[in-house]
């Protein structure tokens, strides 16, 4: 009878216990990891929360996109400064890879290549990832960076004094200091045309839809269908960057 | 106290008196509304002039090509795509005129062929060897009605 | 910008196209390297007063004002390259405490103005008063600014020079390592750059810092001695070839456990990064900063520990010492400054670096901020000859 009643109680402890760890381990699960993919603002903002979201499947390397983005944002149109532009991925019969961007895309591509040799070959526009965590922002040393409450990562040119750190923390080259400006200078998600209702310069002259823009926040917001109908990666989310420019059919070779 | 401190302490004071007052006058005006920003400049940064217009702007003008466009296989694309940045010319249409693509590379820069440019995605031709009788595109595709050829 | 069409031809493998240009040049070499030579001179310094090396007393006022002739330069050649320079106020009115770098002007003021300004005056103020008295013209009028007015020279006070100095001076320790540690902390904690993002990052600066600041303060001690046609004082000179020694071997060691590690882990950046040390860095990384400037000196250094030659050798030995040791760490700081903006953060290629003669970010604008510190230093020793100075009654 003793026996009974100390497997009873052990019975008691172990239910007990399961309990308490699986209590905490779901109240654990719902705070830290909120709606999407860990680039969502806080809900009940009521402001914009704008991402982005690239299909390589179908992106024809036009370049319209990084010659529109020089021409509405007076980008110099020097090879050395970009706020947005495409590459091409060849990987090649033998294993060997090349990855080339003439003029940021600008000109398009021509084949260098020849067709029985490639493996596979794929085009691959890049731009700021308007990261949410952005090491660019923290790293700056007097506030001319920041993050704006719709999302948008954006420089203070007036108040910038070109000390280039924030060029060095971008894990994805997409900042460069002007040249004449002398600021440091990126994708604005052409922020003076989001104010007015109108589409980013990129994503007015895709012709395939291969970029799209969108605002999380918004449930019925195309952007959010994107996600929903592809599998979606950043690129480097081993840095914790808070990237919210989601990629369908990021191969693994793309950097 | 010794001596030392009776002048250095109130040297400290002055100092951190002078400092206060230049970050008074020196720090601008809207820095620190929302984070650690001049709030000010998201308003600059919003008033910088457009370039592209948008299809909306160009159709509000040009519904003839619009309506033409809608039924055909380029009815997905912003003018400006090929005719490239409107706003200037949707301020002062006579003034600034747009381009008028039309040759192998205007066009080839879509529809040349390219191993990483999937068919489904986009149909493509050889632009060195696509019926080289006639010199540009446009003597046979009409750009917004590309499928009622021209001969 | 016609050179950079030329590094565009230089372009090895697939670099993203915004990295073409090099951010940081030889100017941001120059600034860890100054500010090391600071900290480093401090460090040697405070071992007589805080850890009471009496042997290297020849050499404690010395070290104290080359440490301020170097900080008075410091700040200069990051301003300069700034791209808007009359901005840099800036950075002490809005600092963003989440940048290494927002903290520079805080901690250059406190460490120029409360440490080593504070020290130097607590340790002067004394002759500065005598000096004051004794001089004429200018130079009496610029004595008696520098006593602050503070003129008492009672036994009292002078105790309290003492005392106050010493508190200053232990401060200045933990100062010293915040001064030049943040530098290191400005690279290491960059995620995106695999050549500088390590948690050592800070501690092989600091400690390249010491060593390069010993090996200074060694270097002008001869010199100056030489000039001054005195006599060196080789007990003083021996102990500042031990400390180097030390030091050396644990930077050297420190220094190579992080690579070691590198290639251990094998992360992704590991072969671009095999690729940079063998490729773009080989002479300055393998020659210039390992075997000339810390292997010889090592050797050097290490045999001394051995076997004590004479000093008619033992005297161009350490000046070389000292002159390899200033040679390799000035490389250390390149190779990780330029280095690191070697290669493409995508991994996948190289872009170049071609170092301008002329111009703000040149050669010759290099030379001038590192020869400018040492014409600072012959006005201050011309000013307050730490020779000149009353001997001490007592023995503090």
């Amino acid at each position: 009878m003793g026996n009974e009643k100390l497997n009873a109680s052990r019975r008691n402890f172990i239910r007990k216990s399961a309990l308490l760890a699986g209590t905490f381990m779901a109240s654990s699960a719902v705070k830290p990891f909120s709606a999407i993919l860990f680039a969502a603002n806080e809900p009940g903002k009521t402001e914009p929360w704008y991402a982005i979201g690239i299909d390589i499947e179908k992106c024809i390397g036009c370049g319209n996109c990084a010659k529109a983005c020089k021409s509405e944002n007076d980008v110099p149109k020097d090879p050395f400064y970009y706020r947005s532009w495409v590459e091409q991925y060849a990987i090649k019969n033998d294993g060997t890879m090349s990855v080339v961007s003439p003029n940021g895309g600008i000109d398009g591509f021509t084949q260098t290549v020849p067709d029985d040799e490639i493996y596979k070959t794929f085009f691959v526009p890049k731009m700021c990832n308007q990261c949410y965590k952005s090491p660019c922002v923290q790293v700056c040393p007097v506030g001319a960076t920041f993050v704006s409450p719709e999302g948008v990562v954006l420089v203070d040119e007036k108040y910038c004094m070109g000390c280039s750190y924030c060029v060095q923390a971008c894990p994805y080259g997409c900042r460069y200091l002007h040249p004449e400006k002398k600021t440091a200078d990126k994708c604005t998600l052409c922020y003076h045309r989001l104010k007015k209702g109108l589409k980013p310069a990129c994503f007015e002259v895709c012709p395939t839809g291969a970029r799209i823009y969108g605002d999380l926040h918004d449930e019925n917001d195309e952007l959010h269908n994107f996600l929903k109908d592809h599998n979606t990666q950043v690129l480097k989310p081993h840095l914790n960057t808070g990237s919210k420019l989601f990629y369908n059919g990021l191969s693994s070779e793309v950097r | 106290m010794p001596s030392q401190l009776k002048t250095l302490l109130p040297l400290l004071v002055v100092f951190i008196v002078i400092f206060f007052v230049a970050r008074h006058f020196l720090v601008p005006e809207s820095f620190g509304k929302y984070g650690h920003y001049r709030a000010n400049a998201m308003d600059e940064i919003a008033d910088l002039p457009i370039h592209y217009a948008g299809k909306e702007e160009c159709v509000a003008c040009h519904d003839k090509e619009a309506a033409l466009l809608a039924s055909d296989a380029h009815a997905g694309l912003s003018c400006e795509v090929c005719h490239g940045p409107g706003a200037k010319h949707a301020d002062d249409p006579e003034v600034n005129k747009l381009i008028k693509p039309g040759t192998r590379e205007d066009c080839g820069k879509c529809h040349n062929l390219n191993p990483a440019r999937k068919i489904e995605v986009i149909d493509q031709i050889d632009i060195k060897t696509h019926h080289l009788e006639k010199e540009n595109c446009i003597d046979c595709h009409n750009p917004h009605a590309v499928w009622e050829m021209k001969n | 910008m016609e050179h950079l069409y030329e590094i565009l031809k230089q372009v090895d493998g697939f670099i993203y196209p915004n990295e073409i240009v090099l951010q940081w040049g030889i100017l941001i070499v120059l600034y860890p390297y100054i500010t090391g030579l600071v900290a480093g001179a401090f460090i040697l310094a405070s071992l007589e007063r805080v850890f009471k090396v009496k042997v290297l007393r020849p050499t404690y006022h010395l070290a104290l004002l080359t440490a301020l002739a170097f900080l008075i330069v410091a700040g200069l050649p990051l301003i300069s390259h700034l791209g808007h320079p009359f901005r840099a106020y800036e950075i002490l009115m809005t600092p963003h405490f989440s940048s290494a770098m927002a903290i520079f002007g805080f901690v250059y003021l406190w460490y120029l103005m409360v440490v080593l300004l504070l020290e130097l005056w607590f340790d002067y103020r004394r002759d500065l008063v005598i000096w004051s008295q004794q001089a004429k013209g200018f130079k009496r009028r610029i004595y008696k600014i520098l006593t602050l007015g503070v003129t008492d020279l009672s036994p009292k006070a002078l105790a309290w020079d003492e005392k106050l100095g010493y508190i200053v001076t232990v401060i200045g320790i933990p100062s010293a390592f915040l001064l030049h540690g943040y530098v290191g902390f400005i690279f290491g904690s960059i995620k995106a750059n695999p050549w500088w993002s390590s948690v050592m990052m800070p501690v092989i600066f600091l400690l390249s810092a010491m060593v390069s600041g010993i090996a200074l303060v060694m270097f002008l001690y001869m010199i100056i001695s030489w000039i001054r046609k005195v006599e060196i004082d080789m007990a003083c000179l021996d102990e500042i070839g031990k400390f180097l020694f030390m030091v050396l071997i644990l930077d050297f060691t420190l220094e190579s456990l992080d690579q070691v590690h590198r290639i251990y882990e094998a992360e992704e950046s590991f072969e671009i990064l095999h690729m940079l040390v063998t490729g773009k860095l080989t002479y300055t990384l393998f020659i210039f900063q390992g075997l000339l400037g810390t292997i010889i000196p090592i050797l050097t250094l290490g045999f001394f520990r051995l076997y004590l030659p004479k000093e008619k050798l033992r005297k161009p030995l350490y000046f070389l010492a000292s002159c390899l040791v200033l040679f390799g760490v000035f490389f250390m700081r390149w190779n990780v400054v330029i280095g690191g903006q070697l290669f493409s953060k995508s991994f996948l290629g190289f872009t170049s670096f071609k170092l301008g003669m002329v111009g703000l970010e040149g050669f010759w604008m290099a030379l001038v901020w590192m020869i400018l510190p040492f014409l600072i230093l012959s006005f201050i020793l011309w000013l307050v000859p730490p020779w000149k100075k009353q001997q001490e009654e007592t023995v503090p």
